[in-house]
């Protein structure tokens, strides 16, 4: 049965009448056209379709859509601000963080997850909560320097970001 | 500066087919224009006028045009057959171009893998791109702007030779004020120019773009999510497709009930021969209701596992094929003061990328656009053309940003699919292999045997070399080691499969795999070069040493041994240090690696890797570098942990619950040193350093425990079995 589920994307409401079985990973992709967040191994073995959902770090390809209902979403589209990269995605770009980028919205929303709860993490704690993401081309280094750099650059406040 | 080989090696023909590539020009000159749009430079240089040669399959043309366009603008486009699949061309090439046409780099837009408007390409492998397509690139860039200032010489009253160029302008060297840009000298005209003699391309002395660490021209398009995979493609009326799969290789659909399938509202099960699909313009409920179609298959008649492969690999292939054969092996034998004998093995291995095999498919009027994540977007126009019987100029094909490819996109079965359901259903249609699928369908790096005897001297000197390998493919087979007596055999053909006499060897598709051939063949000799070593009573660098001839090869294992900076001593030592060498298509590679072993729980742990490349002239050394730690880090997985189980057809890894890659925390210290070698034209950087990572991490790994292990990958279960072996 059909059902309108209501929530925030991106700060944004939207409205989706749809099965609220599906999962959100489906309907940001094929419903709403954000296709920031990819579809990699579709049973939350890989975090490429990683979101943010009221704030916590959230497999998009497991979660129904219902539980989205009246929560705060966040993709990779909703990061940088009127064209203002934020420190995460400036990060990854200085320190060659991204190769394919196929893995990189996943991984650049799970380092923000952590950056919110935890504004200054050593790079054993940045690779320990990154565990989850994978990327076959072999950035992990450097995205443990690239989350580092860009924690350091938020506490200093450099782009007037706000955690959201 | 040497120049480039341009000629393809002969094994890398082997996965087109028996037919090869041939036929007619992809495009004619004149719809190319029309295509371009204005804003166009033509510029003839030396050689014919409107030749419809630049886009014939088989080479690179000699038109300027076929690379480059500068716009009205000042930008400009740079035109590719290669495409972009993380190991950053889509800078380097852009670098290559601003560098020799004296434009900043900024200015450069890149239009990578569409047949419509770049040159033809055999396709994005091996280590080529910089190598054998920058060459002509950089002699069009040349030209162009050897074109650009004859026209700025009328234009400003100067003589050329009194004349420079600097940021997409050109101007009098001694009164800079007196200048023209790019843009107003063009001004979207239609200019005519010959040239007599082809400017040379600069010094790499005079560099100011190339060879200087530059960031990705492409990042910012990736870490906001704007920057477009095949699968992130819509077209108004697109349907996304789910397709019924074997449960096995080799079983045969007997027969497929759609009717409930048929039922899901907004479904459409369509079907041509075994290909049975549903349709939905939600991915999700069409992967749903294929799940409601009740099929029956044949058997598989695959009775292979991986208990059994390796036997059955030896005697699928009665026939090797000589790679090199010098001296007499004979005399070497009655040389040796010892022998070693001894098998390797390598099990099969999955390209895994992180974007599965995408494409969408669009049929109308009599021509076909597909978007797809291939490496070989002209290979996939072909194929396109024959399945659905229309002429290579009416089909076209666009490749967005691909997210991996490995080897694994060179083989586009999803382009075809997309292509026939397209037509089908006269709709767009986007197919996007699940994960499940790609493990299924991937063209996997062949599992492969390798016997090898050899001799040494008294004095430590290898005296013959007697090397077979069985289905891993000739590549990296030779042994870079100054051996007087030697033989190298390969059975089975390359990694496609086939080869003389060869009957089905493998149970599924097999082919390249970042490094083909080199992987498995370098973990082969590397590791007898290491127990030659010890049998020597030499420690595993000095032996190494001792018996290379080539200059260039030491200076590159001397420079990873004073970064590595430890000591080497007769292994086992128990310190865990392990060496392995490789020339991989002309890139010279010195890999050190430090290893712990758990001796209760088998696991291996990497600490730190230092890895020295000689890759000739480095375009953008960040992307170097980039390359030779992501090879290190994708090299750990085939090392360690990464092997397809499959039993009597099915492949049993279906996701990465089971089929494990190398994630953070695996990670060892990454130390890449580029030796300068800067007149030697350009060779590969993709590939070669992953090579020596199977070989590597096994010497360290015997260095540290004094177990050897033969079988690729090294998992916990192998290296206990290894220790056990010691008691």
């Amino acid at each position: 049965m059909d059902k309108t589920i209501r929530f925030k994307l991106n700060g944004k409401e939207v409205a989706v009448e749809t099965s609220p079985e599906r999962k959100l990973l489906w309907v940001l992709r094929a419903d709403l056209g954000h296709t920031g967040t990819k579809y990699s191994c579709g049973e939350g073995y890989c975090g490429a379709c990683t979101v943010l959902v009221d704030g916590r770090p959230t497999l998009s390809c497991q979660f129904p859509l219902a539980k989205a209902e009246g929560k705060s979403v966040l993709t990779i589209e909703g990061l940088a601000r009127r064209g203002r990269l934020h420190p995460l995605q400036q990060a990854f770009i200085d320190h060659g963080a991204v190769q394919c980028g196929y893995c990189s919205p996943g991984m650049i929303l799970r380092a923000y997850a952590l950056l919110l709860r935890k504004p200054n993490p050593t790079e054993a704690e940045i690779a320990d909560a990154l565990e989850t993401n994978l990327c076959r081309c072999g950035c992990y280094n450097r995205i443990v320097a690239a989350v580092r750099a860009a924690s350091q650059a938020m506490k200093m406040k450099v782009a007037g970001h706000e955690a959201r | 500066m040497k120049p480039a080989n341009n000629k393809m090696k002969d094994d890398e023909y082997t996965m087109f087919g028996p037919n090869g590539w041939g036929g007619a020009p992809a495009l004619e000159r004149r719809e190319f224009l029309k295509l371009a749009g204005g804003g166009l430079i033509v510029i003839f240089a030396v050689g014919e006028s409107l030749s419809p040669q630049e886009g014939a399959r088989g080479g690179y043309p000699d038109d300027p045009n076929a690379y480059l366009k500068v716009g009205p603008d000042g930008r400009v486009t740079c035109f590719t057959g290669k495409i972009e699949m993380g190991q950053g061309i889509h800078t380097s090439l852009a670098m290559m171009l601003a560098e020799e046409l004296d434009v900043r780099l900024e200015a450069v837009d890149m239009v990578m893998g569409d047949t419509a408007f770049c040159p033809w390409d055999a396709g994005t492998f091996g280590s080529r791109s910089t190598k054998y397509f920058g060459p002509p690139m950089r002699q069009a860039a040349a030209e162009a702007r050897g074109i650009l200032v004859r026209l700025a010489a009328a234009r400003l009253g100067a003589a050329e030779e009194a004349l420079a160029t600097k940021d997409g302008a050109v101007y009098v060297a001694k009164s800079p004020g007196k200048r023209a840009t790019y843009a107003e000298l063009i001004g979207g005209k239609k200019i005519e120019v010959r040239l007599d003699v082809k400017p040379p391309i600069k010094h790499h002395s005079k560099h100011a773009v190339s060879g200087k660490p530059t960031l990705r021209t492409d990042a910012r398009a990736k870490v906001t999510g704007e920057g477009k995979f095949a699968g992130d493609i819509r077209l108004p009326g697109m349907l996304y497709a789910a397709i019924l799969r074997p449960p096995a290789h080799g079983a045969r659909l007997k027969s497929a009930a759609t009717s409930a399938a048929e039922r899901v509202p907004g479904a459409r099960v369509v079907r041509d021969g075994d290909l049975v699909a549903v349709l939905h313009d939600k991915p999700d409920i069409a992967a749903e209701a294929l799940g409601l179609v009740e099929a029956e298959f044949e058997p598989s008649a695959s009775k292979l596992d991986n208990a059994t492969i390796f036997a059955h690999l030896k005697q699928a292939a009665p026939q090797g094929e000589v790679v090199v054969e010098s001296g007499d092996l004979d005399e070497g034998a009655k040389l040796a003061a010892r022998t070693v004998e001894r098998s390797y093995f390598a099990h099969y291995v999955a390209h895994a990328p992180s974007e599965p095999h995408t494409a969408v498919a669009q049929v109308e009027g009599g021509r076909a656009t597909v978007w797809a994540s291939t490496q070989s977007p002209f290979r996939a126009q072909q194929e396109v053309a024959r399945t659905l019987g229309l002429p290579e100029a009416d089909v076209r094909v666009i490749t967005p940003f691909v997210g991996c490819g490995f080897g694994g996109k060179n083989q586009g079965g999803q382009i075809v699919e997309a292509a026939r359901l397209a037509k089908l259903a006269a709709r767009p249609v986007q197919v996007a292999w699940t994960r499940k699928e790609e493990f299924f369908n991937d063209t996997f790096r062949p599992a492969a045997v390798y016997d090898v005897r050899s001799g040494l001297d008294a004095a430590g000197k290898i005296v013959f070399w007697d090397y077979k390998n069985y289905h891993a493919g000739s590549r990296s087979s030779q042994p870079v080691y100054d051996i007087p007596h030697k033989r190298v055999l390969s059975f089975g053909g390359g990694w496609g499969g086939g080869g003389a006499g060869a009957v089905r060897a493998h149970p599924f598709g097999t082919g390249a795999w970042r490094g083909p051939g080199s992987n498995t063949n370098i973990f082969a000799t590397e590791c007898h070069i290491d127990i030659m070593a010890e049998a020597a009573g030499l420690d595993p660098l000095s032996f190494r040493l001792r018996n290379l001839a080539d200059e260039r090869m030491k200076r590159v294992v001397r420079a990873a041994a004073e970064r590595f900076g430890r000591t080497f001593a007769k292994a086992p030592s128990g310190h865990g240090y392990g060496v392995a060498i490789t020339d991989y298509l002309g890139t010279y590679v010195a890999t050190m690696a430090e290893a712990e072993v758990d001796r209760d729980k088998g696991t291996v742990r990497v600490r730190r890797v230092v890895c020295a490349q000689d890759t000739g002239e480095v375009i953008n050394p960040e992307g170097a570098r980039m390359q030779i730690e992501g090879c290190i880090t994708m090299g750990l997985g085939y090392a360690l942990a990464e092997e397809i189980r499959f039993k009597d057809g099915r492949v049993l890894d279906e996701n990465f619950d089971t089929y494990e890659t190398p994630r953070f925390s695996w990670l060892p210290k990454i130390e890449a040193v580029l030796v300068d070698n800067p007149d030697l034209a350009p060779q590969g950087c993709g590939e070669p350093a992953i090579t020596t990572m199977g070989a590597v991490v096994a010497n360290a790994v015997y260095d540290a425990i004094g177990a050897r292990l033969f079988i690729l990958p090294m998992t916990p279960a192998r290296i206990l079995e290894g220790l056990k072996g010691l008691r």
